[in-house]
Protein backbone atom coordinates (compact mmCIF):
# COMPACT_ATOMS: atom_id res chain seq x y z
CA UNK A 1 0.00 0.00 0.00
CA UNK A 2 2.95 2.72 0.68
CA UNK A 3 5.06 1.13 -1.97
CA UNK A 4 1.71 2.20 -4.22
CA UNK A 5 1.29 5.75 -2.57
CA UNK A 6 5.23 6.15 -3.36
CA UNK A 7 4.40 5.34 -7.24
CA UNK A 8 1.74 7.42 -7.48
CA UNK A 9 3.38 10.43 -6.11
CA UNK A 10 6.60 9.62 -8.16
CA UNK A 11 4.18 9.39 -11.10
CA UNK A 12 6.06 6.21 -12.55
CA UNK A 13 2.67 4.63 -13.03
CA UNK A 14 0.17 6.49 -14.78
CA UNK A 15 -3.01 7.35 -13.10
CA UNK A 16 -4.63 5.15 -15.84
CA UNK A 17 -2.85 1.98 -15.09
CA UNK A 18 -3.24 2.53 -10.80
CA UNK A 19 -6.81 2.49 -11.71
CA UNK A 20 -7.23 -1.38 -12.60
CA UNK A 21 -7.24 -3.50 -9.54
CA UNK A 22 -4.89 -6.01 -9.49
CA UNK A 23 -6.56 -9.60 -8.66
CA UNK A 24 -7.79 -9.86 -6.10
CA UNK A 25 -7.04 -13.06 -5.66
CA UNK A 26 -3.53 -13.52 -6.20
CA UNK A 27 -2.15 -14.24 -3.10
CA UNK A 28 -4.96 -17.16 -3.69
CA UNK A 29 -2.74 -18.27 -6.90
CA UNK A 30 0.60 -17.70 -4.88
CA UNK A 31 -1.12 -20.56 -2.32
CA UNK A 32 -1.62 -22.67 -5.56
CA UNK A 33 1.68 -22.56 -6.54
CA UNK A 34 3.06 -24.58 -3.43
CA UNK A 35 0.74 -27.38 -3.06
CA UNK A 36 0.95 -30.38 -4.55
CA UNK A 37 -2.05 -33.05 -5.90
CA UNK A 38 -4.35 -30.14 -6.82
CA UNK A 39 -7.42 -31.14 -8.94
CA UNK A 40 -8.06 -28.36 -10.10
CA UNK A 41 -11.66 -27.07 -11.77
CA UNK A 42 -10.33 -23.25 -11.41
CA UNK A 43 -9.29 -23.50 -15.06
CA UNK A 44 -10.61 -21.21 -18.33
CA UNK A 45 -10.11 -23.33 -20.81
CA UNK A 46 -10.64 -26.71 -22.94
CA UNK A 47 -8.68 -30.09 -21.64
CA UNK A 48 -8.37 -31.26 -24.39
CA UNK A 49 -5.27 -30.12 -27.46
CA UNK A 50 -5.77 -29.06 -30.41
CA UNK A 51 -7.17 -31.50 -32.81
CA UNK A 52 -4.48 -32.75 -34.72
CA UNK A 53 -5.41 -31.75 -38.17
CA UNK A 54 -5.29 -28.11 -36.88
CA UNK A 55 -1.89 -28.50 -35.49
CA UNK A 56 -0.86 -30.13 -38.65
CA UNK A 57 -1.77 -27.32 -40.78
CA UNK A 58 0.09 -25.09 -38.76
CA UNK A 59 3.43 -27.04 -38.87
CA UNK A 60 3.22 -27.74 -42.63
CA UNK A 61 2.92 -23.70 -42.75
CA UNK A 62 6.21 -23.54 -40.51
CA UNK A 63 7.77 -26.32 -43.01
CA UNK A 64 6.76 -24.27 -46.02
CA UNK A 65 8.65 -20.76 -44.89
CA UNK A 66 4.69 -18.95 -43.67
CA UNK A 67 7.09 -16.85 -41.42
CA UNK A 68 6.47 -13.66 -42.51
CA UNK A 69 3.96 -10.87 -41.15
CA UNK A 70 -0.09 -11.01 -43.04
CA UNK A 71 -1.88 -8.26 -44.05
CA UNK A 72 -2.44 -6.09 -41.02
CA UNK A 73 -6.77 -7.26 -41.05
CA UNK A 74 -5.56 -10.85 -41.59
CA UNK A 75 -5.23 -13.28 -44.29
CA UNK A 76 -7.19 -13.29 -46.98
CA UNK A 77 -7.94 -16.70 -47.13
CA UNK A 78 -9.24 -16.66 -43.09
CA UNK A 79 -11.10 -13.75 -43.48
CA UNK A 80 -13.28 -15.08 -46.50
CA UNK A 81 -13.12 -18.16 -44.65
CA UNK A 82 -14.65 -16.66 -41.72
CA UNK A 83 -17.19 -14.22 -43.94
CA UNK A 84 -18.79 -17.28 -45.10
CA UNK A 85 -18.39 -18.96 -42.04
CA UNK A 86 -21.03 -16.06 -40.14
CA UNK A 87 -22.78 -16.04 -43.56
CA UNK A 88 -23.94 -19.84 -42.83
CA UNK A 89 -24.52 -19.73 -38.75
CA UNK A 90 -26.23 -16.52 -38.37
CA UNK A 91 -27.50 -16.01 -42.02
CA UNK A 92 -25.35 -12.78 -41.58
CA UNK A 93 -23.48 -10.53 -44.56
CA UNK A 94 -20.03 -9.31 -43.21
CA UNK A 95 -17.41 -7.92 -46.17
CA UNK A 96 -14.02 -9.66 -45.34
CA UNK A 97 -12.27 -7.17 -46.49
CA UNK A 98 -14.19 -3.90 -44.73
CA UNK A 99 -15.99 -5.22 -42.23
CA UNK A 100 -14.05 -8.07 -39.96
CA UNK A 101 -10.71 -8.11 -38.77
CA UNK A 102 -8.25 -10.91 -36.88
CA UNK A 103 -6.97 -10.30 -33.58
CA UNK A 104 -4.51 -12.08 -31.46
CA UNK A 105 -7.46 -13.53 -29.03
CA UNK A 106 -10.74 -11.91 -27.96
CA UNK A 107 -8.50 -9.95 -25.72
CA UNK A 108 -7.09 -7.70 -27.97
CA UNK A 109 -10.71 -7.43 -29.74
CA UNK A 110 -12.17 -6.39 -27.04
CA UNK A 111 -9.25 -3.86 -26.21
CA UNK A 112 -9.58 -2.62 -29.65
CA UNK A 113 -12.94 -2.21 -29.17
CA UNK A 114 -12.75 0.15 -26.42
CA UNK A 115 -10.23 2.29 -27.59
CA UNK A 116 -11.53 2.96 -30.91
CA UNK A 117 -15.13 3.78 -29.49
CA UNK A 118 -14.90 4.95 -25.74
CA UNK A 119 -13.94 8.97 -24.98
CA UNK A 120 -12.56 10.25 -21.78
CA UNK A 121 -15.93 9.41 -19.40
CA UNK A 122 -18.05 7.72 -21.82
CA UNK A 123 -20.07 4.91 -20.16
CA UNK A 124 -19.91 1.13 -20.58
CA UNK A 125 -22.87 -0.94 -19.39
CA UNK A 126 -21.94 -4.35 -18.51
CA UNK A 127 -23.05 -7.24 -15.93
CA UNK A 128 -21.82 -8.47 -12.40
CA UNK A 129 -20.39 -10.78 -12.59
CA UNK A 130 -18.72 -10.81 -15.42
CA UNK A 131 -15.52 -11.68 -17.15
CA UNK A 132 -12.64 -10.29 -15.41
CA UNK A 133 -11.18 -8.04 -18.27
CA UNK A 134 -14.47 -5.95 -19.04
CA UNK A 135 -14.01 -3.51 -16.24
CA UNK A 136 -10.09 -3.04 -17.00
CA UNK A 137 -10.39 -2.45 -20.67
CA UNK A 138 -12.99 -0.20 -20.52
CA UNK A 139 -11.04 1.95 -17.91
CA UNK A 140 -8.04 1.75 -19.46
CA UNK A 141 -9.58 3.06 -22.46
CA UNK A 142 -10.86 6.43 -20.19
CA UNK A 143 -14.18 4.54 -19.94
CA UNK A 144 -16.26 4.02 -16.88
CA UNK A 145 -17.84 1.08 -16.10
CA UNK A 146 -21.23 0.63 -15.20
CA UNK A 147 -22.07 -2.64 -13.50
CA UNK A 148 -25.69 -4.32 -13.62
CA UNK A 149 -26.32 -6.83 -10.98
CA UNK A 150 -27.25 -9.72 -11.90
CA UNK A 151 -28.56 -12.88 -9.86
CA UNK A 152 -29.59 -16.42 -9.49
CA UNK A 153 -32.74 -16.37 -8.97
CA UNK A 154 -32.78 -14.63 -12.38
CA UNK A 155 -30.21 -17.24 -13.91
CA UNK A 156 -27.75 -14.43 -14.04
CA UNK A 157 -29.07 -12.90 -16.76
CA UNK A 158 -29.35 -9.86 -18.37
CA UNK A 159 -32.56 -7.72 -17.79
CA UNK A 160 -33.32 -5.33 -20.26
CA UNK A 161 -35.19 -2.65 -17.60
CA UNK A 162 -32.07 -3.44 -15.29
CA UNK A 163 -29.98 -1.66 -18.02
CA UNK A 164 -32.25 1.11 -18.87
CA UNK A 165 -32.37 1.92 -15.44
CA UNK A 166 -28.34 2.90 -15.63
CA UNK A 167 -28.79 4.96 -19.07
CA UNK A 168 -27.33 8.39 -18.76
CA UNK A 169 -26.91 10.96 -21.47
CA UNK A 170 -23.37 9.61 -21.10
CA UNK A 171 -23.89 5.62 -21.94
CA UNK A 172 -21.89 4.78 -24.91
CA UNK A 173 -22.18 1.20 -24.91
CA UNK A 174 -23.64 -1.60 -23.74
CA UNK A 175 -20.91 -4.99 -23.39
CA UNK A 176 -22.45 -8.08 -22.86
CA UNK A 177 -20.67 -11.79 -22.87
CA UNK A 178 -22.97 -14.44 -22.88
CA UNK A 179 -22.64 -17.38 -22.94
CA UNK A 180 -21.50 -16.00 -19.53
CA UNK A 181 -17.65 -16.66 -18.05
CA UNK A 182 -18.06 -16.92 -14.86
CA UNK A 183 -21.62 -18.02 -14.84
CA UNK A 184 -22.65 -20.36 -17.54
CA UNK A 185 -25.85 -18.44 -18.19
CA UNK A 186 -26.93 -18.20 -21.78
CA UNK A 187 -29.29 -15.04 -23.02
CA UNK A 188 -33.03 -16.40 -24.02
CA UNK A 189 -34.24 -15.07 -27.49
CA UNK A 190 -37.09 -13.45 -25.75
CA UNK A 191 -34.48 -11.45 -23.09
CA UNK A 192 -31.67 -10.26 -26.06
CA UNK A 193 -34.74 -8.92 -28.41
CA UNK A 194 -35.52 -6.11 -25.57
CA UNK A 195 -32.01 -5.50 -25.03
CA UNK A 196 -31.10 -5.24 -28.51
CA UNK A 197 -34.69 -2.58 -28.44
CA UNK A 198 -33.15 -0.78 -25.53
CA UNK A 199 -29.75 -0.29 -27.04
CA UNK A 200 -31.65 1.49 -30.20
CA UNK A 201 -34.07 3.18 -28.62
CA UNK A 202 -30.68 4.78 -26.75
CA UNK A 203 -28.63 4.79 -30.11
CA UNK A 204 -26.35 2.75 -27.95
CA UNK A 205 -23.11 0.57 -29.28
CA UNK A 206 -23.56 -3.30 -28.64
CA UNK A 207 -20.11 -4.77 -27.87
CA UNK A 208 -20.75 -8.12 -28.01
CA UNK A 209 -18.03 -11.51 -27.07
CA UNK A 210 -19.53 -13.98 -28.06
CA UNK A 211 -16.63 -16.39 -27.53
CA UNK A 212 -18.23 -19.39 -26.15
CA UNK A 213 -21.24 -19.36 -28.62
CA UNK A 214 -20.73 -23.15 -29.69
CA UNK A 215 -20.70 -24.27 -26.13
CA UNK A 216 -24.44 -24.16 -25.35
CA UNK A 217 -26.44 -27.21 -24.30
CA UNK A 218 -30.14 -27.99 -24.86
CA UNK A 219 -30.60 -24.00 -26.27
CA UNK A 220 -29.41 -22.15 -29.57
CA UNK A 221 -26.84 -19.43 -29.16
CA UNK A 222 -28.47 -16.22 -30.40
CA UNK A 223 -25.99 -13.79 -31.90
CA UNK A 224 -27.01 -9.94 -30.98
CA UNK A 225 -25.35 -8.94 -34.66
CA UNK A 226 -27.95 -11.03 -36.22
CA UNK A 227 -31.52 -9.73 -34.87
CA UNK A 228 -33.19 -7.16 -37.14
CA UNK A 229 -31.24 -4.12 -37.63
CA UNK A 230 -28.87 -4.79 -34.70
CA UNK A 231 -25.64 -5.67 -37.37
CA UNK A 232 -24.79 -2.00 -37.80
CA UNK A 233 -24.67 -1.28 -34.37
CA UNK A 234 -23.35 -3.89 -33.07
CA UNK A 235 -19.52 -4.98 -32.59
CA UNK A 236 -19.21 -9.00 -32.80
CA UNK A 237 -16.36 -10.44 -30.92
CA UNK A 238 -15.38 -14.25 -31.40
CA UNK A 239 -13.01 -16.14 -31.71
CA UNK A 240 -11.11 -20.10 -32.14
CA UNK A 241 -9.90 -20.65 -28.11
CA UNK A 242 -12.84 -22.30 -26.87
CA UNK A 243 -14.85 -23.60 -29.54
CA UNK A 244 -11.49 -25.34 -31.21
CA UNK A 245 -9.43 -25.65 -28.44
CA UNK A 246 -7.12 -23.32 -29.13
CA UNK A 247 -6.69 -21.16 -26.08
CA UNK A 248 -2.48 -21.24 -26.71
CA UNK A 249 -2.54 -19.94 -30.51
CA UNK A 250 -4.30 -16.60 -29.24
CA UNK A 251 -6.53 -16.07 -32.44
CA UNK A 252 -9.75 -13.83 -32.71
CA UNK A 253 -11.82 -11.70 -34.63
CA UNK A 254 -13.88 -8.97 -34.57
CA UNK A 255 -16.63 -8.41 -37.12
CA UNK A 256 -18.24 -4.66 -37.45
CA UNK A 257 -19.30 -1.78 -39.50
CA UNK A 258 -16.71 -0.55 -41.83
CA UNK A 259 -16.22 2.67 -39.77
CA UNK A 260 -15.09 1.11 -36.52
CA UNK A 261 -13.18 -1.79 -38.18
CA UNK A 262 -11.09 0.82 -39.78
CA UNK A 263 -10.54 2.33 -36.68
CA UNK A 264 -9.63 -0.94 -34.56
CA UNK A 265 -7.34 -1.89 -37.53
CA UNK A 266 -5.69 1.80 -37.16
CA UNK A 267 -5.08 0.64 -33.45
CA UNK A 268 -3.93 -2.93 -34.60
CA UNK A 269 -1.94 -2.06 -37.01
CA UNK A 270 0.08 0.49 -34.46
CA UNK A 271 0.18 -1.36 -31.52
CA UNK A 272 0.24 -5.20 -33.24
CA UNK A 273 1.10 -5.37 -36.55
CA UNK A 274 -1.00 -8.65 -37.61
CA UNK A 275 -2.23 -11.69 -35.57
CA UNK A 276 0.41 -14.41 -35.85
CA UNK A 277 1.27 -16.12 -38.92
CA UNK A 278 1.26 -19.60 -37.93
CA UNK A 279 -2.29 -19.20 -35.94
CA UNK A 280 -3.85 -17.55 -38.24
CA UNK A 281 -3.42 -20.72 -40.96
CA UNK A 282 -4.31 -23.14 -37.97
CA UNK A 283 -7.56 -21.05 -38.04
CA UNK A 284 -8.09 -21.56 -41.71
CA UNK A 285 -8.31 -24.80 -40.94
CA UNK A 286 -10.28 -24.69 -38.02
CA UNK A 287 -12.99 -23.32 -40.33
CA UNK A 288 -12.30 -25.69 -42.95
CA UNK A 289 -12.74 -28.90 -41.39
CA UNK A 290 -13.16 -27.97 -37.78
CA UNK A 291 -17.15 -28.55 -37.46
CA UNK A 292 -16.60 -32.75 -36.47
CA UNK A 293 -14.01 -31.94 -33.40
CA UNK A 294 -16.33 -29.25 -32.30
CA UNK A 295 -19.71 -31.43 -32.33
CA UNK A 296 -18.20 -34.52 -30.48
CA UNK A 297 -16.66 -31.71 -27.83
CA UNK A 298 -19.50 -30.23 -27.60
CA UNK A 299 -20.96 -33.77 -26.81
CA UNK A 300 -18.27 -34.07 -24.42
CA UNK A 301 -18.83 -31.11 -22.24
CA UNK A 302 -22.26 -31.84 -22.19
CA UNK A 303 -21.91 -35.17 -20.02
CA UNK A 304 -19.15 -33.52 -18.19
CA UNK A 305 -21.97 -30.55 -17.29
CA UNK A 306 -24.61 -32.85 -16.22
CA UNK A 307 -22.08 -34.98 -13.63
CA UNK A 308 -20.76 -31.32 -12.39
CA UNK A 309 -24.19 -29.93 -11.70
CA UNK A 310 -26.02 -32.96 -10.25
CA UNK A 311 -22.59 -33.78 -7.68
CA UNK A 312 -23.33 -30.08 -6.56
CA UNK A 313 -27.12 -30.43 -5.44
CA UNK A 314 -25.94 -33.72 -4.25
CA UNK A 315 -23.50 -32.18 -1.94
CA UNK A 316 -26.23 -29.48 -1.01
CA UNK A 317 -24.70 -26.57 -2.74
CA UNK A 318 -27.49 -24.53 -4.70
CA UNK A 319 -26.57 -24.42 -8.74
CA UNK A 320 -28.87 -22.56 -11.17
CA UNK A 321 -28.76 -24.90 -14.27
CA UNK A 322 -26.05 -23.66 -16.44
CA UNK A 323 -26.75 -23.72 -20.01
CA UNK A 324 -23.62 -22.84 -21.92
CA UNK A 325 -19.50 -22.56 -21.47
CA UNK A 326 -17.97 -24.97 -19.43
CA UNK A 327 -18.92 -23.40 -15.96
CA UNK A 328 -20.71 -24.15 -13.03
CA UNK A 329 -21.64 -21.46 -10.53
CA UNK A 330 -22.53 -22.69 -7.07
CA UNK A 331 -23.72 -20.96 -4.21
CA UNK A 332 -21.81 -21.44 -1.57
CA UNK A 333 -23.68 -19.19 1.34
CA UNK A 334 -25.23 -22.07 3.16
CA UNK A 335 -21.50 -23.01 4.23
CA UNK A 336 -21.98 -19.42 6.03
CA UNK A 337 -17.84 -18.94 3.88
CA UNK A 338 -17.50 -15.75 1.79
CA UNK A 339 -16.41 -17.04 -1.44
CA UNK A 340 -12.66 -15.89 -1.16
CA UNK A 341 -12.67 -18.39 2.52
CA UNK A 342 -14.22 -21.09 0.83
CA UNK A 343 -11.71 -21.13 -2.15
CA UNK A 344 -8.63 -20.51 0.05
CA UNK A 345 -9.61 -23.28 2.47
CA UNK A 346 -11.00 -25.77 0.28
CA UNK A 347 -7.67 -25.60 -1.71
CA UNK A 348 -5.71 -26.27 1.84
CA UNK A 349 -8.23 -28.48 3.30
CA UNK A 350 -8.92 -30.48 0.44
CA UNK A 351 -6.74 -30.01 -2.57
CA UNK A 352 -9.37 -28.23 -4.98
CA UNK A 353 -8.94 -26.00 -6.70
CA UNK A 354 -12.05 -23.15 -7.44
CA UNK A 355 -12.42 -19.92 -8.15
CA UNK A 356 -14.23 -17.29 -5.71
CA UNK A 357 -17.14 -15.72 -7.97
CA UNK A 358 -15.92 -12.10 -6.15
CA UNK A 359 -13.28 -12.22 -8.87
CA UNK A 360 -15.86 -11.81 -11.20
CA UNK A 361 -17.48 -8.73 -9.32
CA UNK A 362 -19.62 -8.11 -6.13
CA UNK A 363 -22.47 -10.26 -7.31
CA UNK A 364 -20.17 -13.02 -7.57
CA UNK A 365 -19.72 -13.33 -3.17
CA UNK A 366 -21.36 -16.57 -2.09
CA UNK A 367 -20.43 -18.39 -5.30
CA UNK A 368 -17.48 -20.30 -6.41
CA UNK A 369 -17.05 -21.07 -10.24
CA UNK A 370 -16.14 -24.70 -11.31
CA UNK A 371 -15.12 -25.31 -14.63
CA UNK A 372 -15.96 -28.99 -16.30
CA UNK A 373 -13.42 -29.14 -18.57
CA UNK A 374 -11.58 -31.77 -17.42
CA UNK A 375 -11.99 -35.62 -16.70
CA UNK A 376 -14.88 -36.92 -15.84
CA UNK A 377 -12.49 -39.12 -13.19
CA UNK A 378 -11.55 -35.45 -11.63
CA UNK A 379 -14.60 -34.00 -11.80
CA UNK A 380 -15.65 -37.19 -9.79
CA UNK A 381 -12.88 -37.09 -7.46
CA UNK A 382 -13.30 -33.03 -6.74
CA UNK A 383 -17.13 -33.87 -6.14
CA UNK A 384 -16.02 -36.55 -3.62
CA UNK A 385 -13.39 -33.96 -1.60
CA UNK A 386 -15.99 -30.91 -1.72
CA UNK A 387 -18.86 -33.13 -0.40
CA UNK A 388 -16.38 -33.59 3.06
CA UNK A 389 -15.46 -29.88 2.99
CA UNK A 390 -19.17 -29.13 2.65
CA UNK A 391 -20.22 -31.49 5.47
CA UNK A 392 -17.52 -30.57 7.60
CA UNK A 393 -18.31 -26.45 7.35
CA UNK A 394 -22.26 -26.67 6.86
CA UNK A 395 -23.52 -24.00 9.43
CA UNK A 396 -25.51 -25.45 11.99
CA UNK B 1 -30.52 -43.09 -26.46
CA UNK B 2 -28.92 -46.29 -26.88
CA UNK B 3 -26.25 -45.46 -29.13
CA UNK B 4 -25.15 -42.49 -27.00
CA UNK B 5 -25.07 -45.60 -24.05
CA UNK B 6 -23.42 -47.05 -26.04
CA UNK B 7 -20.75 -44.87 -27.04
CA UNK B 8 -20.33 -44.11 -23.26
CA UNK B 9 -19.70 -47.62 -22.96
CA UNK B 10 -17.34 -48.24 -25.68
CA UNK B 11 -15.06 -45.73 -24.19
CA UNK B 12 -15.37 -46.63 -20.80
CA UNK B 13 -17.09 -50.04 -19.93
CA UNK B 14 -17.06 -49.65 -16.60
CA UNK B 15 -19.36 -46.42 -16.15
CA UNK B 16 -22.14 -47.73 -14.08
CA UNK B 17 -25.69 -46.83 -15.09
CA UNK B 18 -26.17 -44.37 -12.83
CA UNK B 19 -23.38 -41.74 -13.67
CA UNK B 20 -24.38 -42.67 -17.34
CA UNK B 21 -28.12 -41.79 -16.23
CA UNK B 22 -26.14 -38.52 -14.91
CA UNK B 23 -24.29 -37.54 -17.71
CA UNK B 24 -27.40 -38.41 -20.34
CA UNK B 25 -30.24 -36.47 -17.48
CA UNK B 26 -32.12 -39.60 -18.01
CA UNK B 27 -32.67 -42.09 -15.16
CA UNK B 28 -30.94 -45.42 -14.26
CA UNK B 29 -33.59 -47.59 -15.05
CA UNK B 30 -33.61 -45.92 -18.05
CA UNK B 31 -30.55 -47.02 -18.83
CA UNK B 32 -30.33 -50.45 -16.73
CA UNK B 33 -33.48 -51.70 -19.19
CA UNK B 34 -31.88 -49.99 -22.41
CA UNK B 35 -28.03 -52.02 -21.77
CA UNK B 36 -29.87 -55.46 -20.70
CA UNK B 37 -31.79 -55.08 -24.03
CA UNK B 38 -28.82 -54.66 -26.29
CA UNK B 39 -26.83 -57.70 -24.43
CA UNK B 40 -30.12 -59.61 -24.76
CA UNK B 41 -30.18 -58.73 -28.77
CA UNK B 42 -26.63 -59.19 -28.65
CA UNK B 43 -25.67 -55.29 -29.71
CA UNK B 44 -23.05 -55.44 -26.56
CA UNK B 45 -21.34 -58.55 -27.02
CA UNK B 46 -18.66 -58.27 -24.27
CA UNK B 47 -17.14 -55.87 -21.68
CA UNK B 48 -13.31 -55.77 -22.20
CA UNK B 49 -10.41 -53.54 -21.22
CA UNK B 50 -7.83 -52.71 -23.52
CA UNK B 51 -4.47 -53.60 -22.32
CA UNK B 52 -0.66 -52.44 -23.25
CA UNK B 53 0.84 -56.00 -23.08
CA UNK B 54 4.06 -54.33 -24.15
CA UNK B 55 4.28 -52.67 -20.46
CA UNK B 56 3.55 -56.44 -18.91
CA UNK B 57 6.75 -58.07 -20.21
CA UNK B 58 4.21 -60.21 -22.24
CA UNK B 59 5.78 -62.65 -24.58
CA UNK B 60 2.60 -62.90 -27.30
CA UNK B 61 2.98 -62.37 -31.17
CA UNK B 62 0.92 -60.81 -33.06
CA UNK B 63 1.11 -61.38 -36.82
CA UNK B 64 -1.46 -59.92 -39.79
CA UNK B 65 -1.94 -62.88 -42.26
CA UNK B 66 -3.19 -61.83 -45.86
CA UNK B 67 -5.29 -64.73 -47.58
CA UNK B 68 -6.23 -65.68 -50.51
CA UNK B 69 -9.44 -68.11 -51.03
CA UNK B 70 -11.04 -69.49 -54.23
CA UNK B 71 -14.80 -68.46 -53.33
CA UNK B 72 -17.04 -71.51 -53.37
CA UNK B 73 -20.36 -71.99 -55.04
CA UNK B 74 -23.64 -71.16 -52.64
CA UNK B 75 -21.50 -69.94 -49.51
CA UNK B 76 -18.90 -67.50 -51.26
CA UNK B 77 -16.28 -66.69 -48.76
CA UNK B 78 -18.52 -67.60 -45.70
CA UNK B 79 -17.14 -70.93 -45.21
CA UNK B 80 -14.42 -70.58 -45.54
CA UNK B 81 -13.54 -67.70 -43.68
CA UNK B 82 -15.61 -69.99 -40.52
CA UNK B 83 -12.81 -72.35 -41.15
CA UNK B 84 -10.41 -70.13 -40.02
CA UNK B 85 -12.07 -67.89 -37.43
CA UNK B 86 -12.76 -71.13 -35.68
CA UNK B 87 -9.51 -71.00 -34.69
CA UNK B 88 -8.95 -69.55 -31.22
CA UNK B 89 -5.59 -68.42 -33.13
CA UNK B 90 -7.09 -66.28 -35.15
CA UNK B 91 -8.31 -63.01 -33.35
CA UNK B 92 -10.04 -61.13 -35.81
CA UNK B 93 -10.79 -61.92 -39.37
CA UNK B 94 -12.36 -59.53 -41.83
CA UNK B 95 -13.27 -59.83 -45.24
CA UNK B 96 -11.30 -57.38 -47.44
CA UNK B 97 -11.43 -55.70 -50.92
CA UNK B 98 -8.10 -55.75 -52.58
CA UNK B 99 -5.57 -57.78 -53.37
CA UNK B 100 -5.97 -60.56 -51.04
CA UNK B 101 -9.42 -61.18 -49.66
CA UNK B 102 -9.49 -62.33 -45.92
CA UNK B 103 -7.14 -60.74 -43.24
CA UNK B 104 -6.76 -62.76 -40.19
CA UNK B 105 -5.20 -61.41 -37.64
CA UNK B 106 -3.12 -64.20 -35.29
CA UNK B 107 -2.13 -64.35 -31.68
CA UNK B 108 0.83 -67.12 -30.82
CA UNK B 109 3.15 -67.19 -28.03
CA UNK B 110 6.15 -66.98 -30.34
CA UNK B 111 6.80 -66.81 -33.79
CA UNK B 112 6.68 -70.36 -34.50
CA UNK B 113 3.65 -71.36 -32.89
CA UNK B 114 2.06 -68.66 -35.14
CA UNK B 115 4.40 -70.57 -38.36
CA UNK B 116 3.00 -73.97 -37.38
CA UNK B 117 -0.47 -72.55 -37.14
CA UNK B 118 -0.41 -70.75 -41.62
CA UNK B 119 1.65 -73.77 -42.37
CA UNK B 120 -0.72 -76.80 -40.54
CA UNK B 121 -4.25 -75.13 -39.89
CA UNK B 122 -4.46 -72.09 -42.15
CA UNK B 123 -2.76 -73.23 -45.22
CA UNK B 124 -4.35 -76.65 -45.94
CA UNK B 125 -7.87 -75.17 -45.87
CA UNK B 126 -9.27 -76.07 -49.04
CA UNK B 127 -9.81 -73.08 -51.11
CA UNK B 128 -7.44 -71.10 -49.39
CA UNK B 129 -4.62 -70.15 -52.43
CA UNK B 130 -2.13 -68.44 -50.55
CA UNK B 131 -1.37 -66.60 -47.37
CA UNK B 132 1.53 -63.87 -46.44
CA UNK B 133 2.55 -63.81 -43.08
CA UNK B 134 3.38 -60.23 -41.62
CA UNK B 135 4.78 -60.26 -37.85
CA UNK B 136 3.48 -57.22 -36.18
CA UNK B 137 6.63 -55.31 -34.78
CA UNK B 138 5.34 -52.57 -32.24
CA UNK B 139 1.67 -51.60 -31.65
CA UNK B 140 1.46 -47.65 -31.68
CA UNK B 141 -2.56 -47.03 -31.27
CA UNK B 142 -4.71 -49.65 -31.07
CA UNK B 143 -8.65 -48.81 -30.71
CA UNK B 144 -8.10 -45.03 -30.67
CA UNK B 145 -5.90 -45.03 -28.42
CA UNK B 146 -1.66 -44.29 -28.44
CA UNK B 147 -0.03 -46.97 -26.43
CA UNK B 148 3.19 -45.27 -24.88
CA UNK B 149 3.43 -41.24 -24.51
CA UNK B 150 -0.28 -39.85 -24.36
CA UNK B 151 0.09 -36.54 -24.87
CA UNK B 152 -0.50 -34.79 -20.78
CA UNK B 153 -2.60 -31.91 -20.93
CA UNK B 154 -0.22 -28.81 -20.10
CA UNK B 155 -2.41 -26.38 -18.23
CA UNK B 156 -2.25 -23.94 -15.59
CA UNK B 157 -4.12 -24.82 -12.28
CA UNK B 158 -6.31 -21.40 -12.50
CA UNK B 159 -7.08 -19.61 -15.37
CA UNK B 160 -9.64 -16.89 -15.28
Amino acid sequence: MKQDKEEKDNNIVSQRASRISPSGIRKFFDLLGSIEGVISLGVGEPDYTTPWHIREAAIYSIENGFTMYTSNSGIPELRQELSRYIQKRYELEYDWKTELLITVGVSEALDLAMRAVIDPGDEVIMSDPCYVAYEPSVILSGGVPVKVPTSEENAFELDARDIEAKITNKTKAILMGYPSNPTGAVMPWEKLVKIADVACRHNLLMIVDEIYSHLVYGIEHTCMAALPGMKECTVLLSGFSKSYAMTGWRIGYAAANKEIIAAMTKIHQYTIMCAPTMAQIAAIEALKSGEDSVTEMVEDYNHRRLVMVKGLRNIGLSCFEPKGAFYAFPSIKSTGMKSEEFAERLLIEEKVAVVPGTAFGKCGEGYIRCCYATSLKEIEEALERMKWFVERHRKA
Amino acid sequence: MLKKILKILEDDARATPERIATMLGTSEDEVTAIIKKAEAEGKILKYKTLINWDKVNDEHVWALIEVQVSPQRDTGYDAIAEKIYRFPQARSVYLMSGTYDLAVLVMGKSMHEIADFVGQKLSPIEGVRAASTHFIMRRYKEDGEIMNGKEEIKRQPVIL
